[in-house]
């Protein structure tokens, strides 16, 4: 290599090349150990989000053990099947992410990219019935109209209630399930109630975000796949997109059962 | 070569890579801008951890002047002459034309100037200071590696560094932050004074970059080490690099929830720290502690590691215990999660108390490990008594000071008394900057001709140690006579028993302003007009001094094939040898 800044050259790591002339990295031997590195490092990653997850459970032990009227009252206010339903729409996700991973390994181009079309629709389900049938309603008030527990809420309301853009209808005592100082929910029982939607809040927007996170992941893994980028030769990007994605739904695995099985 | 076969190829080497010269990295570009911008966009590790040198030691010197305000205030108590105060008039800058007829703001003054120099220090400073800098750029020399094992993750370090520092700048001009660098609760949390949010996630981002950079050397080592470099061929600097990544790792990501959980508390209220609210304040303690006790392994391992690399090379000896102070490292970095507790001995229950006593006891022990085997390889070793060997030294009368006096501080019954004094203060500050920056100062002395192509001054280097060990002593001895006698931490006044020390103190912290401006002078000047350095000025076996000085951009012309042991000075050197008589080229050199 004569060219004085081959350093850049060599670095481009797979970003504009079909996997067939895909290259190491200038400073590895051999891409099976650029690939082994890879992996090792996002296994490290893992573990960091791992333990930055801790920090919430941890906290939701702690509280627990300090407030269990509070828990019991807080947990239920949770309706386990949207929890379950959710659980459901992951753990599809994580089937068709691995499904996707093998179906590069093999070269089925066609089969993979509709594997990830799922794990991403699959993604956006999971965020979309979180806010519309949990966060919203719980924070404010607000019911999406085909809520089906919108009946059984309306029923019990205090107040009549207004319509609001037309697919929402405000259940007149129901929202305020706020956390800490936010919290204005008219019927709680335990005054640390509060605590329990902070963990709860903190917890759940904190995996949100993880697997909006993900779904980003996944759309660029999605489309470098249109161009050609990854195969049977050449997955790494596949390959942690999918560890990622595993994590998020293990850590929802986790979430679910304590926030909203166990009371 | 002394050390490695760079004639011909490591056989497994891919083909591409240098063939032929490619020049210093250091070589500019075409024209000023295009220098700049190849910096802005380097992957290569070397000029990344040149630029962390700079940016923290620019940083050193904020924290620094800060820290000389702090002692200034001190050189009198506090009191009022007239209905007016006197004793603060340094922060009248602060609130110009106003006077001041209450120490209230004086004091405030005083919280906000020791919480910045307390959160600069660590977080922009001590944390990033050693792996940042001198890891970035030997780790990869020394197991001859090209890179690190994601370069672009490494640029990607360093601008979230760069992010957060501003982000801290950002808290610093906006108004400060008083709460003390460890954000305790509730007061940080419910305080409306200043900005402590963005000085909180300040620190969450700079977590960031301390853990892309961890994972980066760890994967680094575990792949990245040239053909015939085993575990235990791999010089300890790397050891002490390996060991604080792995904490790095494993502990950064709790104080990022940490702080993450303490901004929204402080934005939205949600009230997990505040007991107002439910919360529970002690939980931040420990939270908190998981990671920044650790963090302090993560400060002094890599200085550790400095130590033994130099020592070994600058007395031309065999480190005494290769392994012992291979696994003291890791030793250090198991037990460094087990002890946060001594942080809340107050707060917690007797017997969590004794136990997280006795557990911080066990750091002592392979502390002392490393400490004992560092003085047998002194023993008679042939020393070169220059800068970097100073440093040494002075690192290993200061460190040990520091350690055995965190001893009385882990026995509860003396803890009661010492708790929240001076005694704390100057065990700590014997520790990290007796400790850490007094390895980097060694470090950087001795890898200088290295990094830069240039030789420094000699003599100028020798006055500099001199003048900060003094410098060091006269400000911290005397703070555990004030700490023993009860002058509480963190008061902007005292008694006025307390003066003559007081007043000492401050004037050794002038002196250590004057050793460290002499060895700016010294770098300033050696990089202006210091004498071309050699490959190999010192005589050291390890892959870096195979390099060029200043290396070029790949690092070694061929991969390097390692022969012989990174301390194997016996067998390759020969007896009496002196680096300035002739290289070190023609010393036999086999593996063990």
């Amino acid at each position: 290599m004569s060219t004085v800044n081959s350093t850049h050259e060599h670095q481009s790591s797979g970003g504009g090349v079909p996997y067939k002339k895909y290259k190491h990295a200038h400073h590895w031997r051999s891409q099976s150990e650029e690939f082994d590195a890879v992996k090792l490092g996002f296994w490290l990653f893992l573990a960091t989000e791992v333990l930055l997850f801790g920090g919430i459970f941890c906290a939701y032990a702690i509280f627990r053990m300090m407030h269990p009227e509070a828990w019991k009252e807080g947990s239920s206010a949770l309706d386990w099947r949207w929890g379950g339903l959710n659980t459901v729409v992951l753990l599809l996700s994580s089937y068709t992410m691995a499904a996707s991973i093998f179906a590069v390994q093999t070269g089925q181009f066609a089969r993979a990219k509709r594997n990830l079309l799922i794990t991403l629709f699959c993604g956006c389900l999971f965020v979309a019935i979180k806010m519309t049938f949990e966060y919203i309603p719980k924070w404010s008030g607000f019911f999406f109209i085909l809520d089906p527990s919108l009946a059984t809420y309306k029923a019990a309301a205090v107040e009549g209630k207004t319509a609001f853009m037309g697919l929402f209808q405000y259940v007149e005592g129901y929202g305020g399930k706020r956390p800490g100082e936010l919290f204005t929910h008219p019927f709680a029982k335990d005054p640390n109630v509060p605590m329990w939607w902070s963990v709860y809040y903190s917890g759940t927007a904190l995996h949100a975000l993880h697997v909006i996170i993900g779904m980003i992941l996944i759309a660029r893994v999605y489309i470098k796949l249109g161009k050609g980028h990854y195969g049977p030769t050449y997955y790494s990007g596949v390959e942690i997109a999918g560890l990622y994605w595993h994590l998020v739904d293990l850590i929802w695995i986790f979430l679910f059962p304590l926030l909203y099985l166990i009371h | 070569m002394t050390t490695v076969d760079t004639s011909k190829s490591g056989g497994a080497h891919g083909g591409h890579g240098g063939h032929g010269h490619h020049g210093s990295y250091l070589e500019p570009r075409s024209s000023f801008l295009a220098t700049i911008w190849d910096w802005a966009t380097t992957v290569d590790h070397k000029k990344i951890g040149v630029m962390y040198l700079f940016a923290v030691l620019f940083l050193f010197f904020v924290a620094g002047v800060l820290a000389l305000m702090v002692r200034t205030e001190l050189l009198t108590p506090v009191r009022f002459v007239d209905g007016k105060v006197v004793g603060q008039e340094l922060f009248s800058l602060f609130y110009p034309g106003e006077e001041a007829t209450s120490v209230n703001k004086g004091n405030t003054v005083y919280n906000r100037i020791f919480t910045l120099h307390g959160a600069i220090m660590v977080f922009m400073v001590i944390v990033p200071s050693i792996p940042s800098s001198l890891g970035n750029f030997f780790l990869p020399l020394m197991i001859g590696a090209k890179d690190v094992a994601f370069p672009k993750l490494n640029l990607l370090s360093w601008y979230i560094y760069v992010i957060g520092s501003l982000f801290g700048i950002a808290a610093i001009t906006q108004g400060g932050v008083e709460t003390g660098w460890t954000f305790y609760t509730p007061y940080s949390s419910n305080t409306d004074f200043g900005q402590v949010t963005l000085m909180v996630l300040a620190a969450f981002i700079l977590g960031f970059s301390s853990i892309l950079t961890g994972l980066n050397f760890v994967v680094t080592v575990h792949k990245l080490r040239a053909p015939g470099m085993g575990w235990f061929d791999m010089p300890l600097f790397v050891w002490a690099t390996y060991a604080t990544a792995i904490i790095q790792v494993l502990a950064t990501p709790v104080i990022g929830i940490t702080l993450l959980l303490l901004c929204l508390e402080r934005v939205f209220k949600i009230g997990i720290f505040d007991p107002a609210l439910g919360g529970d304040p002690v939980l931040y303690q420990h939270f908190f502690w998981f990671y920044s006790h650790p963090v302090v392994y993560v400060m002094i391992l890599p200085g550790m590691g400095i130590i033994s690399d130099v020592l070994a090379v600058q007395s031309r000896k065999h480190i005494f215990g290769y392994k012992a102070i291979a696994f003291s490292s890791l030793g250090i970095a198991a037990v460094s999660f087990l002890v946060w507790g001594h942080h809340m001995f107050t707060s917690m229950g007797e017997i969590a108390s004794v136990v997280f006593s006795g557990l911080t006891f066990l750091v002592a022990i392979p502390t002392a490990v490393k400490v004992f085997n560092w003085i047998s390889t002194l023993y008679k070793g042939t020393i070169a008594l220059n800068t970097p060997m100073l440093y040494v030294l002075i690192f290993l009368f200061l460190f040990s000071i520091g350690g055995l006096t965190g001893l009385p501080l882990a026995t509860m019954s003396t803890d009661m008394h010492l708790h929240d004094t001076y005694f704390v203060v100057a065990h700590f500050h014997y520790v990290m900057m007796g400790g850490t920056i007094m390895a980097l100062m060694a470090g950087l002395h001795h890898w200088w001709p290295k990094m830069f192509g240039r030789m420094y001054n000699e003599f100028g280097g020798m006055v500099g140690a001199i003048l900060v060990f003094v410098g060091f002593n006269v400000t911290f001895f005397t703070q555990f006579f004030l700490g023993t006698q009860g002058m509480p931490r963190r008061y902007a006044s005292y008694v006025t028993e307390f003066q003559t020390l007081h007043q000492i103190s401050t004037v050794g912290s002038f002196i250590l302003l004057l050793g460290f401006l002499v060895h700016l002078f010294v770098f300033i000047h050696s990089l202006m007009a210091g004498a071309k350095a050699p490959k190999n000025p010192w005589g050291g076996l390890t892959l870096e001094w195979v390099a060029d000085s200043p290396p070029e951009t790949h690092n070694f012309p061929h991969e390097p094939l390692v022969k012989n042991g990174p301390y194997d000075f016996e067998s390759t050197v020969p007896p009496h040898w002196d680096p300035k008589d002739y290289p070190l080229e023609n010393a036999g050199a086999h593996k063990h």
